[in-house]
């Protein structure tokens, strides 16, 4: 192989093939659901502590706001989720072919999209 | 072979195995919260701190918390060191790849304190 061959790197640059695109919002969905996290957390923490703040909660839950932000959250684990399958999937051996690997990523983008909207009609 | 002092477990291998047992631990929790949500559409404060209260609860959710807190910590290492390169920040790759992972374990260990805070507060 020829070594002085020009080596691009600049992800930007290059086409991404859909399994290159279920990949990086694999990733993507990781780095929002570690933010995210936090506001899990506090809704479990408030929802918790007494019945007053199980109140204010549900009270709170009723802007449009609060619930984007909370569908954003959901909607970025449940993503992640569905990728994680298919990654342990994949880890047994199950896919790992080229056509497999397109086929992985189209039903990782489509149960997602499916449970996306299921979860933004739950807490609409 | 050079040991990474900032990765999980200080071996890819190990880190390999943490990610996936911690994943399958979350994929669980999840998926259960989720079907409990789901199925008790009508939820008062009783019932939810009823489901927290109980010790089998508890464990799980310490389990799924410590495994969240390694999952993440794995995941960020992967992140900081593809991305947070001298490619992208010259000579400054190194302090940058620190500090960044440096804030992303205060983050985490936040979120073990205040977890555990949580869960051990229900009544």
């Amino acid at each position: 192989m020829n070594n002085k061959r020009p080596v691009n790197l600049d992800l930007f640059t290059i086409k991404q093939p859909l399994p290159a695109i279920a990949s990086i919002l694999h990733r993507v969905s990781g780095i929002i659901v570690f933010v995210g996290i936090a506001l899990l957390m506090y809704v479990l923490d408030k929802t918790l502590a007494s019945e007053e703040g199980f109140a204010a909660v549900q009270e709170c839950l009723d802007g449009t706001f609060v619930k984007l932000l909370l569908w954003g959250t959901l909607a970025a684990l449940a993503y992640h989720l569905v990728a994680g399958c298919k990654h342990l999937l994949m880890d047994m051996g199950i896919g790992e072919t080229l056509q497999g690997a397109r086929t992985g990523a189209t039903l990782v983008l489509i149960v997602s999209a499916v449970l996306i909207i299921l979860l933004g009609v739950l807490v609409w | 072979m050079v040991t990474q002092v900032t990765s999980f477990g200080r071996s890819g291998l190990s880190d390999w195995v943490v990610q996936r047992v911690s994943a399958v631990i979350l994929g669980a929790y999840t998926v259960f919260l989720a079907a409990w949500v789901i199925c008790s559409p009508d939820m008062s404060y009783a019932d939810w701190t009823e489901l927290f209260s109980c010790t089998a609860m508890r464990i799980f959710s310490l389990l799924a918390l410590l495994s969240m807190i390694a999952h993440a910590w794995i995941g960020i290492w992967t992140i900081a060191t593809d991305y947070l390169t001298p490619m992208s920040f010259g000579k400054a790759a190194t302090k940058v790849r620190f500090l960044f992972l440096c804030v992303c374990a205060v983050v985490l260990f936040v979120y073990l304190i205040w977890g555990i805070d949580i869960l051990w507060s229900v009544k």
